[in-house]
Parts: C-alpha cells; structure tokens; sequence
C-alpha cells in the first residue's frame, strides 16, 4: 500500500491554470487568433445625440471610403432587430428611427481592414429631429418617472407606523454614482460563417448561451445553427454578460452575408460609450432608532440610472432591495426600488449586481446613527447585527450568520480599538496644530446572498472525458475571465479522479459541449459548475468501480482511488491502465454531469421567498489619511477577514478578494462617470477615467480568509462563492474617509459624502462642515 | 529606409506612414500578439514594450507604450517585446516566474505590460523597494489582482536578481554595434503620406524651413492620440524624439534640449530641484515619462501643462529656431492664448532655459482625481525669494484654471513686498480668486479649481513655515 502515502497530486494553492501563458503572452484572447483568409473588419457608427428621431442617412461618403465592402444599418437585420436579455424587444442592434442614448450604434461599416472600417464609420451624415433627454434619476422622476422596468417593493412589519414612534428619526439622500467596468480586453467578436445557416462565433463573453440565442434570433436561425466560443476573456465583471451580444450579432449578420469571416473590436473609447456600467442610484432614506443606537424602522426609495433599455436593470435593481439591509436586522421596513429610464446607456451587470448600491445604504444609515448618537460606527453595527432566526425584508430567515465572531476577530486581529483611539488623538493634534492631515478609520461587515434571484438560472452542465490514455478532457457551461474558474473545478475533477492537473485539459467554452448554460454571473460559477463537474466524474468513477468489482471479483470497499492509481484490494494499479481496461470492456468513458441548486425560491410579487441559497461574509477595517487643502487621500492600512467557507484554492480566492476590494475602493473613490448637458459620457476612456493604481493601493494590505468557516450549505466542498461579495469591502475606505471628514467639526455630524468620494467632494464635504476654508492664522 | 531591430532581427521597412503605430505592426504585420491593445493612447500600460537605444555610445533601454510610439520612432533602436524574454535556462524569465509564483496574472490581459515594465524595472534598480515598484506601474493598469500579488512578485525577483547573466545583458555589445551602424536619419513614405527623421539638429531646421507646415512628433504621447483617436493625418511628420537631447549645467543656467524626456530630466529634478521631485513623479506613468519632452510639453500648448506652470515659476525662457536663426523669449510670453503660441510656421522649440541665480523658496503642486498618471485639474508652480523676513519676488503660475499657463498676477502682487507671515499668504490666497476664471468640466469644478488655487498658497506657507506638522500625504510605507 505504498501509494497511500503519496501527497495528493493537486496543492489547494496551485496557481492560475493559464498563469504560464500570461506570462509569457502565451494566451490568446479573441484579437489574438488567426485570422481565416479574406476576414473582414466591422465598425460601429455611433449616434451623436442622446435622444431623436432620424430623418435621414446619408451613408454615401462611408460606403465610397477606401476598403469599404458594405453598410449595414437595421434594415439589414435578417432576423429581429434585438438584444434585450429579457425579450422586451427594447435594444435594437442597430438604432431603427429612434436614438435612445448618445454613442447608440446606428450603422455598422464592413471593410477589408479595421481601420479602413473605422475611418469609414466617421463620414455618415445623419440627420436627427432632437427630442427632449433626461440623463439622471431625479430629471427622469421630474419629467414623469417613466420606468425601463418595473419596481420591486419589500416590506416586513409596519414601517410607516413604527418610524413615527421611533425615539429618534433621520431623513436623508444618498446619491451613488456608477462605474464602468473597465476590463482590460474590450468588446469583441469573431464571426465565421459556415454552411446552411451555420456560423461559429468566437467572442469574449460571460453568456455563450445568450450569444447563440441573440445571434439565432438576429440571423433568423434556430439556435442549433449557431456555436460560440470562449476561450477566455480579458475580464468581464459583469460587463461581458449581456453587452457581448450587440458586437456578435453586426459580426454574424455581416459574416453570413458576405460569406466571410467578419470581426469586429471596438476601440476602448466606444466601447465606454456604447456599452452598460453599473447603475448609479438616488437613494431617499429614513431610518427611526432609539438612544442607544439600535434601528427600529427603515423606509427608503432607491432611484436608479437605467438607461434606454430594460437589460438587467429589473434583476439588478431588485439586488439592490434584497441589500438594502447588508448585515443588519430592520425590525420593520419598508424598501422600493424605481428603475428609471433615462437617455443614457443602458445599464447593466457589474460585479455586486445592484448589491453594493444597497449594502452602502445600510452603512450610511449605519453612520447617521452613530454621529447622531456620539458612538463608533462599529458598535452601532454590532448593536444591529442580524441574529439566527431573524427574517430579511424578503422573509427569508438568516441562518448562518458568522459575523459577531468574524468581526471580534478582525478587531482584535487589525487592533482597531487602540487605532481607532490614536486617529482621534492624531486628529486632535492636528486640529490644535491647524496641520491639514486628518485621518480616519472604519470597519464594516458585508453579507450578500448567493444565487440568482431568477431561480431557472441556478443549474449548470459539465462534459468530462477520458480517453485510452487516460488523459481528462474537461468541459463545463462557466467561462474563464481571470477568476480561476477553470484552475478550480480542474481541481475538483482531478481530486475526485485523484489524479494531478497535468492530465486534465479544461477546454474553451462552447455551446457545442455543454448546451443551456447561464452566464458565468452571480459569484456562482464555482458553486454551479463545479458540482455539474463533479457529477460527471462521479458518474464515471461509479463506472469505473462497477467494471473494477466484476474484473477483480472484489466490492466496491475494496476499491481506493489513491494518487495516479487505483487500489483493488492490495493489488495497485496505475489510473491509466484502469482506463486502459475499461475501455477495452467497453466501458463509457465519458459522461455529463449536472447540477441544479436546491431550496430556493422567490415570488418577486409578494416579495416573499428564499432567493438566497446562502449568504457569503466579510468585514474590513480601512485607516486612510485626508489631505484637507486638496481632498486627496492615501489608505493607509486595511484588513480583510473573509469568508469563502472551505477554500477550493486559498491562492485564487486570497486574488478575488484582494482585487474585489480595490475594485470596489475605485468604485467609491477615483472613478466617477461624467455626463456633459447633451448627455455625452465625457469620462470614456483611461486618461479621462481613473480607476486605480498600484500606488492607489492600501499601504498595509492584510487580506485573511476565515479559515474556521464552512458553508452549513452542500456546496462544492462547502466552499462559498468569492467574485462579488468582497467587492463591498471597499466600503471601508468611503466611510474611514468619511470619518476623516468629520473631524474638522469635531464628529458632531454625519459628513454625508456623496459617492465616488473624489478629493474635489472630499474638499467641498471639510470646507461644508468647517463652514469655510481653512484660514491660516497668526504670523 | 527604417531600420531597427526587433527581438532579435533586424527590420528594414522601405514603405511606412508617418501614422503607423509599432503596435499595429507588431500585433498586424508581425504576429507578435502577446503585446496588447488595452486603450490605444498610452494610459493602460497593456501594450508595453521594452525600446532600446544608443545614448552616449552605451543602450538605454526603456519601457514605453507600442500604441502610441510610432513605427518611424523606433528607427535606430532595439524593440523588445514579451516574445524576447526568456530566462538564463530558456524558461520563465525571473520576472515572469515570481508573477506565476505569486499569482500575478488573473485574466491575463494586462499581463504582459507589467512583465514588460518589471523587467525594465528589474534590469536598472538592484532590489527595488515598494514605492519604486509602484512608481514603475504608474502606467499599468490592471483590474482584477488589486496589484498585491504583482507588488509582491517584483520584490520577490528583485530580491532574486541575476541582471548580470540577464539575455539583453549578454546581447547589449553587439545590439549598440549594430545600431550603431545604422544611419541617424530616414526619410519614408507610403501613399503619399510621408515621415522623416533628420539627422541632427541642424538637419531638423532645414526640413521644417522646406515643410513648414509639418506635424513636429518628439515623444507623441499626445500626436500618438491624435492619429489612435482623431484620426487625424499627420503628414508629413517629422520625427525629432532622437534629437535635442543635451543638457547643460552652468553656474548660471540649466539649459535643456527640447528632446530631452522626463526620464532623462529627472536626474536634473533630482539634483538642483528636489523640492518638486515628487510633482515629477506625478506626470503620466513611467512609459509616459520615457516617451514625452520637455520641449513637446511646451510646444503643444496645452491649457494645463504639467511642466510650463513649474517653469514660468522658475522663470525659465525658450530658445525657438527657424533655419538659422534664433529667438529666445520668456515661457510664458510663448502662450498667447487657447490653442495658439508664438510660434512661426517652420520654427520649433530647441532649448529651455531655467535661470539658476538667487536662492529661493520652490514649490510645485498639482491635484488631479487619482494621484498619479492623471493629468491635472489644476497645477502650479511657485518660487518665491525672501529677504530678511520680506517676500522680495514672487513668481506664482497655474494650469488648469485658464486656456493657457498663466502667472497669478494679483496673488504674486498681494505677496511681493510684504512679510513673509501667514497673513501675507492668506491674503495672496484670497487674491489668486481674482486672477483666473476657470472652466467646469469632467476633472473638476470651477468652485473646486478655485478652493485648491487658494489652498496651494495656504500649502504653500505650512510647508515653508517652519511648523512642525506634516503638511502632505505620505506614499511611503511604514511612515
């Protein structure tokens, strides 16, 4: 039995599986491949008004640009002109008489090269009638309110009735501004047309499923025509999920026209103003508390920048309901969601999915308390932390809740108390000195629910083969955009075969293996696939055994996958001869898997359900350094204790959680979205958007996982999912901000920042609070 | 002809735009792929590749941005792309493996770009600390590791080393011997549009005399825009990043050749200016400082200018050419007004000047929405020279709060003559309200630009004081 002694083949800690090609640029993303002979390039042209009807197109100087092969505009859409995720019928390809938004794609130039096409798609000449716009939340509710979907309430108990009652009452607005995913690969998709009404699609998408529908619709096909490919994308945070469509559709459209191979890349700046970010909301709320802190009733409306069209606005704006408590119990409460329809862009999936846009709310409530009462904002938090047993707005009852003992940890772990004491005796210092450095310190918890609130979405597929030489082919509906998705659930075909990664290959993901797949969305990648995966293997491990028990006249507990081999009894016999025999028996060597979670359900109606198979956990402690002649700020520390149950692979899920949080500290500092009045986004492109640096990072970066924590959940390996729910860690940093702040007036007021939290509204909040500038004195 | 070598062969291209970009040559002509397009003007750091060239007989090998370097630029240089690197075995390069070791790379689109720029790091700082690493990685951007484990890689190989069994160690002799023999000027074509690289200085004066009407390309950390995001033509470009590189330090004066990059300038900054080494480190990214001059940053005129608003404080003048002859004019009497300076068709900025007599007081501030590689909102540089408790000059100038760098005449008045006390600064703090009118747009307010002018003179007398309590951030850790 020597091999029972071996080390399993597969370390928790391996690295990215493609690692070594991002090294070397060795990985190839859709602009990377090899082009088919005689491809053809597409380029967008892009409305340039952000609400009109046109009266007429003149397209002649595109069509005569050198290269130019053809002009497409909706017209030549074979099939239904249309990309709503959710078949509203409400997002054009191509822009049909109307424009909606400033940046919408009006015309699609096709030329031999792309930036034959490119030049080309700036000689239109398009008339517009210009019709009134309305580009924020507030302007859309004064103009009538007309909604891009409709709006979700969750109530519990009598708010309206226990607000009154309350001790004390704080009424207020919260206004959160958007954020553009910037993943580094833009918006790309590869058409190759085929045969009959086929064509393969290769692309950069989170959806594959949802290509192949869009592009059958679009083209007129049945879906079974119509194969997409995704070997991995340049990032996606949610910016992949829906926005890819659009681009697949014009490349398959012009591909199956021309009988070419078209593709098509936007540059970055288009790619910026023609697709969805995060939804910036409006938040109006009123939260009743007693002396001591603790919250009583909540009522809030939550306005949301929606954009033209519906695409995930009703999901994501109802994610932001479902958080509007994060980790705190509201004993009564009432929250509504208005998702506004605005001449902007259409809003969209970005990492949180609307979850942030509430959790930050249950913060800033969190913190008029606490400057109202005179306490920390941690024992605030404390006071209100949900208990077993109690329900959400939406009735569904918490039951693993973790944070009392993962905050005790993190304070005492990070020394918040002691540094929380020498912020404010720095502060003081500063105040008597007139020095213009403050600092700020804040801890703040997060809870956030896992799964999709549309239930049908929660299932998944995997395709796992091993051939003669007993090499693994693994296959599964989740797509690679830098999470480690693959690393993992290679990890766990290989820990259920006990064999080492160096036999499995984790293929590109396609619609031809594994059919009907959701968007690789919702954290849920992991927790779906890897199950359907898991399945699989354990279908042909059942196999295996039964073909191994009539071979060797042995039962099933005589039988041990040990490492790279297998045990009958005291005979060991390497894992490539097993399948060598099986198949010589005629054993299937391959399998499907799949997975559908278990007990949840919602009726979004009643607001009433169990939308949330279970709830993640984190908590961060932030300290930062204000600049108060110019708003600026550095962080100077941050901790992090996480949860992600039983780690698949500590190594990835440490990477998720570190940049989660400096994703979500851009979110709320540098990275703000500027409209002009015509309703051009005028921040498109890096040097006008700034999301953060190297430098911009914490000084101090702590980042732990709660290793004790397992998912009360069968999940994969009681593992819990880890893309989304640290993205709100980065709250930490707004509110220690925030904190610094309010020391110019001595803590008395809540110092209400307004988010992004940018040095020019750092500046405006001290010089509000102070009642001025800071005046030099004496000399 | 163009010649350079790339990786290691040596191109020759008889045909090329003034307009072609190194990276659509490598991505499109070359099949080199693992250099990406992340923004095409310089700002994500995903297209990073290594330029190598001839300074003073030896290599200097920098990492720039391929999206915006222009193909004809590369002329006479050794171009070195992710593809190149390797280790002393043939492997993973060190950089490459500490950033698989330390799970650096998560989509992997970035990837590259930092490779790029740790091992121009790697190959000229032994050991680099924290805020070295960041400094290098201004200019790359990446959006899912939150730069922990890539921080974390760079020290780890900085700790490894092995520079000296390094492959362009071994190849530098016989690189610079080539390129050596490549001749200093190029002049090509294609479909009549056309780019030329003269020769030397003397050179450059006789074509901009026959092609007044040239687009000057020295750094084209902003012509490179022009043509990735305007679309604009620019023929015939005439490229000068290779010319006007001296730098001359006398008792009296520091005279700056308009070719010289930021790169190149630091060590000057370093040395006589140490008070504005930081706002330094504040222009563009580490690729951006190695590609942009000084002279492009003057001659282009921008509102905001990161380096006029520090050189008029300093008093710095302009040495401008045409043909022959020569003009030399105050810097701020080259910026006549929005998108127009005093400068003659066919003439161009050769030399800077900055007066080195008297001591005293230098600052240079700017604030922009993200501290580094964003350009300013607002900027300003201040010299100020105090005779026994009396404020005897004051240059004071801004960028960002007019359509041109400007001084701040009355703030400068309300300083001049008077104690150098508190109540002076906030009275010229007060003043400077009065001198600018400034725009509301996307990097600012006009409210904000007008609370931060005022501020920097507060800044201003805080730092300068004497008091004992920190007036600025601090980047560096554990202090």
């Amino acid at each position: 039995m020597k091999h029972e002694t071996l080390a399993p083949p597969v370390t928790p800690e391996t690295p990215h599986e493609s690692a070594e090609k991002h090294v070397t640029g060795r990985a190839d993303y859709t602009d990377d491949l090899v082009l088919p002979q005689g491809a053809l390039h597409a380029y967008l042209g892009l409305s340039t008004v952000a609400h009109g009807r046109i009266l007429s197109m003149n397209l002649d100087a595109v069509r005569a640009a050198p290269g130019v092969i053809d002009v497409m505009t909706a017209a030549d859409v074979p099939g239904k002109n249309d990309v709503s995720p959710i078949g509203k019928n409400d997002d054009p390809i191509l822009a049909d008489g109307m424009v909606m938004f400033h940046g919408q794609p009006v015309f699609a130039v096709i030329a031999e090269t792309r930036e034959q096409a490119r030049r080309a798609a700036r000689l239109a000449k398009i008339d517009y009638e210009p019709l009134p716009h309305v580009l924020d939340p507030l302007t859309a509710l004064d103009a009538g309110g007309e909604l891009a979907v409709p709006g979700m309430t969750l109530r519990r108990g009598d708010p309206q009735a226990a607000l009154p009652k309350a001790p004390r009452r704080i009424d207020g607005r919260f206004t959160i501004g958007g954020q553009d995913h910037f993943y580094l690969e833009t918006q790309i998709a590869l058409a190759i047309p085929g045969e009959d009404d086929e064509v393969v699609i290769f692309t950069s998408t989170q959806h594959p499923t949802e290509v192949q529908h869009m592009v059958a619709h679009a083209l007129g096909v049945p879906a079974n025509a119509v194969v997409v490919n995704v070997r991995r994308m340049g990032g996606g945070f949610g910016g992949k999920e829906t926005q890819m469509n659009l681009f697949c559709c014009v490349a398959a459209i012009a591909a199956k026209k021309w009988h070419r191979a078209v593709k098509l890349r936007p540059d970055r700046d288009d790619d910026m103003i023609a697709t969805g970010k995060r939804h910036d909301f409006v938040v109006d709320y009123s939260v009743g508390f007693d002396e001591a802190g603790r919250i009583l009733a909540v009522e809030g409306d939550w306005y949301a920048r929606c954009g033209f069209s519906a695409d995930l606005s009703m999901a994501v704006t109802d994610r932001a309901l479902f958080h509007a408590d994060n980790a705190y119990f509201y004993p009564d409460v009432e929250v509504r969601s208005h998702p506004l329809r605005t001449n902007t862009v259409s809003n969209t999936a970005f990492r949180g999915f609307g979850g942030p846009q509430g959790v930050i709310v249950a913060e800033r409530i969190i913190e008029e308390i606490a400057y109202a009462t005179g306490q920390d904002t941690l024992a605030v938090r404390k006071a209100n932390l949900y208990r077993n047993g109690q329900l959400t707005p939406y009735h569904q009852p918490v039951e693993d809740m973790i944070l009392p003992r993962l905050l005790a940890e993190l304070e005492e772990s990070c020394d918040y108390a002691r540094r929380r004491q020498a912020v404010l005796d720095w502060n003081a210092r500063m105040q008597a000195a007139g020095g213009p450095i403050r600092k700020g310190i804040a801890l703040t918890p997060v809870k956030f629910g896992i799964s999709f609130t549309a239930t049908h979405f929660n299932q998944a597929g995997a395709l796992v083969h091993i051939y003669t030489d007993g090499s693994i082919q693994l296959n599964h509906g989740g797509c690679e955009m830098g999470q480690g998705l693959h690393t993992k659930i290679a990890q766990v075909v290989a820990e259920a075969f006990n064999v080492g990664l160096d036999r499995i290959k984790v293929t590109k993901t396609t619609t031809e293996k594994v059919p009907n797949t959701s968007a690789t969305a919702a954290s849920s990648g992991t927790d779906l696939n890897g199950m359907a995966a898991l399945d699989a293997a354990n279908q042909i491990k059942r196999r295996l055994v039964e073909f191994l028990c009539a071979a060797k006249d042995a039962t099933p507990e005589e039988i041990r996958f040990v490492p790279d081999h297998v045990v009958v009894r005291d005979e060991t016999i390497p894992f490539s001869k097993v399948i060598e025999m099986a198949y010589l028996s005629r054993v299937q060597l391959w399998a499907a898997g799949f997975y559908a979670t278990p007990k949840i359900h919602w009726n979004r109606a009643e607001g009433r359900g169990r939308p949330f198979y279970y709830y993640a956990y984190g908590a961060a402690c932030s300290e930062v350094s204000v600049d108060t002649l110019t708003g600026e700020y550095v962080i100077e520390r941050a901790d992090v204790l996480h949860d992600v149950g039983r780690s698949i692979n500590p190594a990835l899920d440490k990477g998720q959680v570190e940049g989660a949080f400096v994703q979500g500290t851009g979110w709320l500092t540098s990275e703000e979205l500027w409209w002009d009045k015509e309703g051009r986004l005028r921040t498109h492109a890096p040097s006008t958007y700034k999301i953060p640096l190297a430098s911009d990072r914490p000084k101090v970066f702590n980042v732990k996982l709660a290793e004790w924590s397992e998912n009360k959940e069968r999940t994969i390996k009681r593992s819990k999912a880890v893309g989304e729910p640290p993205f709100m860690l980065g709250i930490s940093v707004f509110e220690a901000i925030g904190h610094a702040v309010a020391s110019v007036a001595d803590y008395r007021e809540c110092p209400r920042l307004d988010a992004p939290a940018t040095p020019e509204r750092v500046l405006m909040a001290v010089e509000r609070l102070r009642g001025g500038p800071l005046a030099l004195s004496g000399g | 002809m163009i010649r350079f070598l790339l990786n290691d062969t040596e191109i020759q291209l008889t045909e090329a735009g003034p307009g072609d970009t190194l990276l659509d040559f490598l991505r499109l002509g070359r099949g080199l792929t693992g250099t990406k397009e992340g923004c095409a003007e310089g700002d994500c750091g995903a297209c990073t590749v290594l330029v190598g060239r001839l300074h003073d007989g030896a290599m200097v090998y920098e990492p720039v941005n391929a999206c915006i370097r222009f193909l004809a630029a590369c002329h006479r240089c050794h171009v070195v792309t992710i593809e190149h690197l390797r280790g002393p075995d043939g492997g993973l390069h060190p950089i490459q493996a500490a950033m698989v070791e330390h799970h650096g790379s998560q989509c992997g689109f970035c990837t590259p770009g930092f490779v790029m720029a740790l091992y121009g790091l790697w190959m000229t700082h032994e050991n680099p600390d924290v805020v070295q690493i960041e400094t290098a990685l201004q200019g790359n951007l990446c959006r899912c590791t939150g730069y922990e484990p890539i921080v974390r890689a760079a020290l780890a190989a900085g700790q490894a080393g092995g520079q000296l069994q390094d492959f362009l160690t071994l190849e530098r002799a016989e690189v610079a011997a080539k390129l050596a023999a490549m001749p200093a000027g190029a002049d090509v074509s294609r479909g009549g549009e056309r780019a030329i690289l003269p020769a030397d200085t003397d050179d450059l004066a006789r074509v901009l005399v026959q092609h007044p009407q040239a687009t000057i390309v020295a750094g084209a950390t902003d012509v490179g825009l022009w043509v990735t995001k305007q679309l604009r033509p620019i023929s015939p470009g005439v490229f000068i990043g290779h010319l006007m590189k001296g730098i001359e330090v006398s008792a009296d004066e520091i005279r700056i050749g308009a070719g010289v990059t930021y790169s190149e300038f630091a060590p000057v900054i370093d040395e006589h200016f140490p008070e504005v080494e930081d706002y330094f480190l504040r222009i563009g990214g580490w690729q951006i400082r190695n590609a942009g001059t000084i002279g492009g940053n003057i001659a282009n005129g921008s509102p905001i200018g990161e380096t006029p608003p520090l050189l008029i404080a300093l008093g710095a003048r302009i040495v401008l050419r045409l043909g022959d002859a020569r003009r030399e004019l105050p810097l701020e009497e080259f910026f006549l007004e929005y998108g127009r300076q005093d400068r003659r068709p066919g003439e161009f900025v050769e030399t800077v000047i900055i007066p080195r007599k008297g001591r005293a007081l230098i600052a240079a501030y700017k604030m922009s929405k993200r501290q580094s590689a964003d350009i300013s909102a607002i900027s300003a540089g201040f010299r100020i020279a105090v005779e026994n408790g009396i404020i005897a000059s004051a240059r004071v100038a801004f960028g960002g709060m007019a359509g041109i760098p400007a001084r701040a005449v009355q703030a400068e008045a309300a300083l001049e003559g008077r104690p150098f006390t508190a109540a002076t600064f906030e009275a010229a703090a007060c003043a400077v309200k009065n001198d600018f009118t400034p725009l509301t747009d996307f990097r600012a307010t006009a409210d904000y630009r007008h609370a931060v002018a005022a501020n920097f003179f507060r800044r201003f007398w805080l730092e300068h004081s004497g008091q004992e309590v920190p007036v600025r951030l601090n980047r560096a850790v554990g202090e």
